[in-house]
């Protein structure tokens, strides 16, 4: 009888690969950013990439994760956006690395009180009608923020320093997706994983499953507020209607598309969904007629029992050639 | 006082036509779990089509409104069969993504069509204002009324006592149940999209009647709207969304009038929160516990 | 000194009165059936005793200490474990991760402690891994630890539930119908294994099962609900023979 060996709780080869891809990749942008490839345009693309990584991964963590479809995502970043927005023009006198810090700090934790505000009482709710609530939320969110003439009402918020560049972007995606990696492998994230399996079973179990929602909730609404903060020191002024219905929308399908639960998946099709409209702004006037087609598209073939077994396929081809593979003991 | 009945017609007006809209997205919610996400665009379409048949073809109205109607029907039963059939064992995500992806698809396609500029409604109702009690009834609020309770009747009729209504009430009740009683589920669906999107189809000329500037984007604001009136009904009930649809729109109307013009919208949805909060399956919902 | 005491317990769904009066008491390391026919509410009993549904009246007791009232994950910590006549594991999460996940409140560090992967993090998983191993191999589903839990054939899904419950570390383990769904040699197996369960871990166990050989072969008493009522209870063989029970069970 073969002895039963577990693997290793981190996988270190795994962990260094990682380490040293983030680091390639920040290097390859800098290089190109100094040889003069990467210009003012790319570089606002690299950044909104950042910028919606940081909500895709963060949404993950309730839809993906916990199994509780959310649909107001873009009330928490527009609370963040806001809240830093508000601290940076108030403070203008704080010297610049330290000042954005704190306002991406204060946006991500006010987003957070948000979440926690709305998170309480929506989760005893279940399925849709916890959908339907932050849909609600969302849309609250975003009047109150149109009739508020302190912060530019439906004009917009004006003059924010642009201080977002892509390195603080690139940072934050970094501690984002760290964290969320992190967490889930960890007896926390093993009880929110629970929950969306199965709320009874895990409750007899022991979870405390309304901390742990809250929880979940709480840190999502966090780092939507930060994406919300870099986004507003990187466009400089911001408007209520962007953070509407549609933009949650946006992050959603993002999430879905990358299958939910997945950070890798999830980083995939936020890069591909951010960055193909971009390369086809010449049919720009098509470009909503081509998105909904694709959207439609790939969750028909995703459900297409052909398709699912090519699916099957390939997945059994990766892990023939998986380098992390453990050997099979003979 | 004759300002507050003013408002109050005015919500009622508005209320009726949400009414209709979510009587749709309750039953598709009902018999395929799905908030129909395109239902929406269903009313943006019913404009459209109305619209073209009386400025551009110069057809009589009531013959405008027929084509209208079976246009929208048909309409959501091809959106159904081409869309949501072949999704109808995925999970429940996808299927609102893909509901969303329509509502998209119908939104950028009038766009290209109609361009995104407001076009003028034509008025279509031409029945004179009526005075009670000083304040002035405008014939738009009588015929909105008074189809929408027809309407709601006929659909209540149809649903409590026919064969069909009774084969939807069953599939929403356990849709694999239904089908080993040999109740064609397909067919059943199809009925009950078509039924929703001429109701919806119906609502989009009373709305464009009301509020005569129709653009590509108007289905999404109502749409939202009214679904959150199913839902504050508790959705899947029928006699709910029309509890909803008024509640909603005098909150909507008399928010707007008294309280703030801009924070209204504010108010409608914390009415959905708090609603939810105090009765999480909607006012009408009956309470059910998962079986362990 | 008993572990589990119930006095007069009572629930009402609308106007119906599902259990009423059920009185129970065990002892620890005892091993007690509760059975009667379909509809009887033996599974609304264990719904009561572990929060899911409130108790209309009557008082639980574990180990000494009145419980009524506490949510569901507050019982499974204070050591009330079961499993699901339905099974209801988590489907696509690893066999080792299912067990982990019952460790919760018994292997404590805090989110820091996570996101940092500071020393505790891993001394505790590591621990962890090795007590999710030794409660695996009871069954010997130690080989399956990393596979999902939904490709286990079903008999070993319904052995994962138990190790599941065990991993809560429970002074009592509620089992709803254990061997449903088993073959004769399955449940042969598994009545050893639960006999051997409670010796081990010296817990109380309280099954519903619809098995007579099951109940016979193991229990030391057992209680017959019927309509909600408690119609016998004692030992297994004067139980067994009272007529009234036998009529419950195969009509008058």
């Amino acid at each position: 009888m073969k002895k039963f060996k577990l693997k290793k709780i981190d996988n270190k080869k795994k962990t260094f690969l990682y380490i040293f891809m983030i680091v390639v990749i920040y290097a390859i942008v800098m290089a190109l950013t100094s040889a003069g490839i990467i210009n003012r345009y790319y570089n606002g693309i690299l950044i909104t990439v950042c910028i919606n990584l940081i909500l895709v991964v963060s949404l993950n963590l309730t839809t993906g994760y916990l199994g509780q479809l959310t649909l107001g995502h873009a009330g928490f970043m527009a609370i963040g956006a806001y809240a830093a927005a508000y601290f940076s023009k108030t403070f203008m006198t704080i010297p610049q690395p330290f000042s954005f810090i704190i306002a991406l700090l204060i946006g991500g934790v006010m987003a957070m009180i948000a979440g926690l505000i709305i998170g309480v009482p929506a989760l005893r709710l279940k399925g849709d009608y916890l959908a339907i609530i932050t849909l609600g939320f969302g849309e609250v969110i975003k009047t109150i923020l149109l009739s508020m003439a302190i912060i530019g009402g439906a004009k917009g918020y004006i003059g924010i320093p642009r201080v977002t560049t892509f390195t603080s972007a690139y940072v934050f995606v970094i501690i984002t997706i760290v964290f969320v990696c992190l967490l889930i492998k960890s007896r926390h994230g093993r009880a929110i994983i629970s929950i969306s399996e199965d709320e009874i079973a895990s409750e007899a179990s022991g979870i405390n499953i309304v901390k742990y929602k809250i929880m979940a909730f709480a840190f999502a609404a966090f780092f939507a507020g930060i994406a919300g903060g870099i986004y507003a020191h990187y466009m400089g002024i911001i408007e209520p209607k962007t953070f509407g219905f549609n933009k949650s929308i946006e992050i959603l399908v993002m999430v879905v598309l990358g299958g939910m639960g997945s950070i890798n998946g999830a980083v995939i099709a936020t890069i591909a969904i951010t960055i193909l409209p971009e390369m086809l702004r010449s049919l720009s006037q098509y470009r909503t007629l081509m998105y909904a087609v694709t959207l439609i598209g790939v969750m028909l073939y995703k459900y297409d029992p052909r398709v699912q077994v090519l699916m099957c396929k390939a997945k059994m081809f990766c892990a023939k050639i998986n380098p992390f593979k453990r050997k099979e003991a003979k | 006082m004759e300002l507050f009945l003013m408002q109050l017609l005015n919500g009622i007006n508005i209320g009726a036509i949400y009414a209709l809209i979510a009587l749709g997205y309750t039953m598709v919610y009902g018999i395929a779990k799905l908030i129909n996400f395109a239902h929406g665009e269903i009313i943006m379409v019913g404009s459209y089509t109305m619209f073209i048949c009386i400025a551009t073809f110069d057809l009589p109205v009531v013959l405008s409104i027929i084509i209208t109607i079976l246009a929208c029907a048909l309409l959501g039963v091809v959106i159904e069969k081409l869309a949501y059939k072949p999704l109808r064992n995925a999970s429940r995500i996808s299927l609102l993504i893909t509901a969303i992806g329509m509502s998209y698809l119908l939104q950028s396609v009038f766009q290209l069509i109609f361009s995104a500029n407001s076009k003028t409604f034509p008025q279509v109702i031409n029945v004179s204002n009526v005075e009670i009690f000083n304040v002035t009834v405008s014939g738009n609020q009588i015929v909105t009324l008074f189809v929408a309770i027809f309407l709601m009747i006929v659909l209540d009729l149809f649903v409590r006592k026919t064969k069909t209504g009774k084969s939807m009430r069953a599939v929403s009740e356990d849709s694999g149940a239904a089908q080993l009683m040999g109740i064609n589920v397909n067919r059943t669906i199809s009925i009950t999209f078509s039924i929703g999107s001429a109701l919806a189809a119906v609502a989009g000329i009373l709305y464009s009647s009301s509020y005569p500037l129709i653009n590509p984007f108007m289905g999404s604001t109502i749409g939202i709207k009214a679904f959150t009136a199913a839902v504050i009904g508790g959705i899947g009930i029928i006699p709910g969304a029309v509890l909803g649809g008024f509640i909603l729109g005098i909150i909507e109307s008399l928010s707007k009038a008294y309280i703030s013009s801009q924070l209204y919208d504010a108010i409608v949805f914390s009415t959905l929160i708090l609603t939810l909060v105090f009765k999480p399956s909607g006012l009408l919902a009956k309470h059910k516990k998962e079986k362990v | 000194m008993n572990v589990l005491k119930i006095s007069n317990l009572g629930i009402n769904f609308g106007g119906l009165r599902a259990v009423d009066n059920f009185n129970l008491e065990i002892n620890e390391g005892e091993l007690v059936g509760l059975i009667g026919p379909n509809g009887a509410g033996k599974t609304t009993v264990f719904n009561m005793l572990t929060g899911v549904y409130a108790p209309t009246d009557g008082t639980l007791q574990l180990g000494g200490v009145k419980y009524n009232g506490k949510t569901t994950y507050q019982i499974a910590n204070m050591g009330i474990a079961r499993t699901f006549q339905n099974i209801r594991l988590f489907k696509n999460c690893t066999v080792l991760d299912n067990v982990k996940v019952a460790m919760h409140d018994t292997y404590r560090y805090s989110v820091i402690d996570a996101v940092f992967r500071l020393p505790k993090y891993y001394r505790l998983e590591k621990q962890m891994n090795e007590k999710a191993i030794e409660l695996l191999k009871i069954f010997s589903l130690e080989d399956y630890a990393e596979s999902k839990a939904s490709s286990l054939p079903y008999g070993k899904q319904r052995e994962l539930e138990i190790v599941r419950a065990l991993a809560t570390n429970p002074k009592l383990l509620l089992l709803d119908e254990p061997a449903a769904g088993m073959n004769p040699n399955e449940t042969k197996e598994l009545m050893n294994t639960i006999k051997k369960v409670r010796d081990e871990f010296k817990i109380a166990i309280l099954l519903i099962e619809h098995d007579m050989k099951l109940v016979k072969g193991i229990c030391e008493k057992i209680t017959v609900l019927n309509y909600g009522c408690v119609l016998a209870e004692g030992d297994v063989e004067t139980v067994l023979s009272n007529k009234s029970v036998i009529s419950a069970y195969l009509g008058d």
